[in-house]
Formats: structure tokens, sequence, C-alpha cells
């Protein structure tokens, strides 16, 4: 695994990327209705080890998160699981699909 | 396969900045629906529609037409069909709807507007100028698309002199109350979803309709947005009992509608799955969301009943259309 230390300053930069706050308890995943096993806690875990490579890997599984807040509704930790799927789009877009113009 | 995403998203954000819509629909299809009602152009209270409404048989269309490629893995077409894009409008091409799915819709519109004109709420519309709110770009992360869109926006509401809006969807809705004010500076327009309007007035009531029914909350109105009781309380008033699911309110179940473009299949999967939870308690499932509604009739068998509530409002309270 490469560890790509801006990766995760650009995040932050990005908006309100706030999943350093998790606590690992794994109800969001259960509550989630796509029901893969990497939404979206593990999905946080390479985020917050700064693990680019592999989180570009798994565009597709951030596109296809629903931002239906579902797993936020019982979040212990009270994060903005959406919104953070949200930063890691648009850091997708501009990062990596060259889509940043206005 | 699946739909390659930086071609679909770059569609997207190229119409947004050429065009101020996501799938540029046409006039007559924007703002045909007002037809003989008499709305005032314009004024402090607008009925704002942010093309919702109007969108959705073409959405359906074109998520018909994805999930096709989807399938057959014929994807290189899109990066030629995004640089076309650019030139002439394609996206009308993609999405061609029948004139009886766009009435259906319309007629939507039409109720709710009728509704709040029965309980004496006075409002105008902006016609041409009621823009597509720019949703889905913000939900797909297109940032930059999005807020020069929403400065857009904001420029003709000021110069149209309006103070109020009434959305009729929950995802203009959250657009124009929750999001905008954090990306367009001095927005302070007062949004309010229709049935938090309805629900403050008397109705005239025609008719108690009579009968049981399951409601499905939008996640966005549900939990982005709080509106829960207003639903409920004009469906009381209505004379429909209402059965809740499961999941519901706050733990409301998603339809699967955000995925309708992208991810077709994973779509209709979360639909089914939704649909099976509301039919447990009744076989008549009311939504507040054109999106819901779409999603959910696609994936309801015969026996399942699928209506917005503007539906049965409109069956309660007002005459029938000639
Ligand atoms: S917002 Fe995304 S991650 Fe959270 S429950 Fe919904 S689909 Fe799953
Ligand atoms: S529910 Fe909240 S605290 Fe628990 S794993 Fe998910 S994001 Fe972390």
């Amino acid at each position: 695994m490469k560890v790509d230390s801006g990766f995760l300053h650009t995040l932050h930069l990005g908006g309100e990327f706030d999943a350093n706050l998790c606590m690992n308890c794994g109800t969001c995943t259960a509550l989630c209705p796509l029901g893969i096993e990497l939404m979206p806690r593990k999905l946080f875990r390479r985020v917050l080890l700064g693990d680019k490579e592999s989180v570009v890997g798994q565009s597709e599984t951030i596109f296809s998160c629903l931002l239906c807040r579902m797993c936020e509704s019982n979040c212990p930790a009270g994060i903005h699981i959406a919104e953070n799927v949200r930063s890691l789009r648009t850091y997708l877009n501009h990062e990596v699909y060259g889509l940043a113009e206005a | 396969m699946p739909v390659p995403i930086q071609s679909t998203l770059g569609m997207l954000g190229d119409n947004l900045k050429k065009r101020h819509s996501a799938l540029p629909i046409g006039r007559k299809a924007a703002i045909g629906w007002t037809r003989g009602l008499d709305i005032p152009r314009g004024g402090e209270t607008v009925l704002y529609t942010g093309q919702m409404w109007q969108m959705v048989p073409a959405i359906n269309a074109m998520a018909g037409r994805l999930a096709k490629y989807e399938k057959s893995g014929s994807t290189r077409l899109f990066g030629f069909a995004r640089s076309m894009n650019k030139l002439v409008n394609l996206t009308p091409f993609l999405a061609r709807s029948t004139p009886a799915e766009r009435k259906a819709f319309d007629d939507r519109l039409r109720n709710i507007a009728r509704l709040l004109q029965a309980a004496g709420v006075k409002f105008g519309y902006l016609y041409e100028k009621d823009l597509y709110s720019g949703a889905l770009a913000y939900d797909e992360g297109l940032d930059e698309n999005f807020s020069a869109h929403a400065r857009y926006v904001y420029g003709v509401l000021k110069e149209a002199g309006v103070k109020r809006l009434i959305t009729v969807d929950p995802h203009t809705t959250n657009m124009l109350r929750s999001v905008y004010p954090k990306h367009v500076p001095g927005f302070d327009f007062e949004v309010r979803s229709y049935l938090e309007v309805l629900a403050e007035h008397t109705l005239p009531t025609r008719k108690s309709l009579d009968r049981s029914a399951t409601i499905h909350d939008s996640c966005v109105y549900a939990r982005y947005e709080g509106v829960l009781e207003p639903p409920r309380k004009l469906l009381a008033g209505s004379g429909v009992a209402l059965a809740e699911p499961e999941l519901s309110g706050k733990l409301t179940f998603c339809c699967g509608g955000p995925l309708e473009t992208l991810f077709p299949s994973k779509s209709h999967e979360i639909a089914t799955k939704r649909v099976e939870q509301l039919k447990a308690v009744s076989p008549k499932v009311i939504t507040a969301c054109p999106l819901c509604l779409a999603n959910l009739s696609r994936a309801a068998p015969a026996d399942v009943d699928v209506k917005d509530i503007s539906d049965y409002l409109a069956e309660a309270h007002l005459p029938a259309e000639a």
C-alpha cells in the first residue's frame, strides 16, 4: 500500500471530511441499503490511511452511494457520512476525471 | 459493464453550464403544465418546480436506455457522445418519453398548484425562469458546475423580485433551503415545501377518502429537511388511515432513485426491496417525491398501487379536471 499524504490534505480543503472521528463500530455498514461491505466504514479507513490508490480504484463504489443518510441515523459519532462521500466524489472529479471546470 | 461515470457526469456538467439544465427538456415540456391555470407571472411568492417533475419522464426514458448500455457493454459510445453533446444537445435523443407519461407527471404539478389555489395561497410562477436547481450536479460532486449554476439561479430570482419560494419536491427544497445558502453569498429567500404550506391552511373538503394506505418517506424530506408531519397531517385530513412501514420517518429506506442513471440495475434492486417492505403493510403506497414515485412504480408488481400524495389530496379536496 502506498501512503499519499497529500490525499487527505486535499480532501480536508475540499469540504467537511470528518470521518477521522469514526469509532469504527460498523453500525453504518449494517444499515446501508447498498449492502456493500466496503461502505462506508472501510472506505473511510482507507481514506484516513492515505491509501489513495485503493480509494481511486473504488470510484464505482463511491458513486454508488445513495446519499440517503440511513447510515447517519444511528452513527454514535455523528459523522456526516453522506457529505464525506460527496467530498470523495468531488476529489475524484477533480483529480482523476478532470471534470473541475465551472 | 457499468455506465461510464466520467462521460455521463461530463455531459451533465456541460449541460448545466451551457443550457442551465441537467436534461434540457425544452420550453413546452417545462412550462406546458400551467395551461389554463391562470397563475400570474412572478411576484414575491412563487411556486418553484426546479423542473424536477417535468424532467422525470425523460430521466425514466434515459435510465431505460442506459440500462441497455449497462447490459450490452457498448460503452465506448459515451466519450463520443460527450464531445458531440458540447456542440449539439444530445440528451433529448437519449431521453425520449411518451406523451402519456409526460401528462401523468404534469398533472401532479397541476394538482399541486390547484391545491394551493384552493387553500387561498397567493403565488405566482416564473415560467421560463423556473430553472433546475442543479441537485444532481451537487450530489455527484460537480461542485464548480453547481456553484456557478446556483449563482446564476440566484441572479434570476433577485432580478424577478422574488422573496419566498414554494417548492414541490424534496430535492429542490433541500437545494434551495439548505445548500444554496452555503454556496451563494446573500441567498436569503424563504423556502418551504408545498406540503408545509398546505398543512397550515384549510382545504375545502369534497369527499373523505375513507381508505387505508402506507407512506414512503423520501430520504431527503425525512433526514435532510425534517418534513415528516405535514404529509401525515394532510392525509389524515383527507380521510386516509396510514399504516406506517417498519422503516419509516427518520429511518425510511431509500427508493434507489439516486442510482438510476449510473447504476440502473442496483437502483432497481433497492426499489424492489423497498416495495416489499411497503407491501407488507399495505398495497397502497403513497410517495411525496417524483423520483421515489417513478422508481417505486417501476419496481412495483401489478397488485401494488403507487401514487403521489398530491393524487390523494386532489381527490379529497378538488373537483375533477374537465
Ligand atoms: S448515505 Fe451512502 S453509505 Fe450511507 S447508508 Fe446511504 S448509501 Fe449507504
Ligand atoms: S456508524 Fe459512525 S462511528 Fe460507527 S463505523 Fe460508521 S461512521 Fe464510524
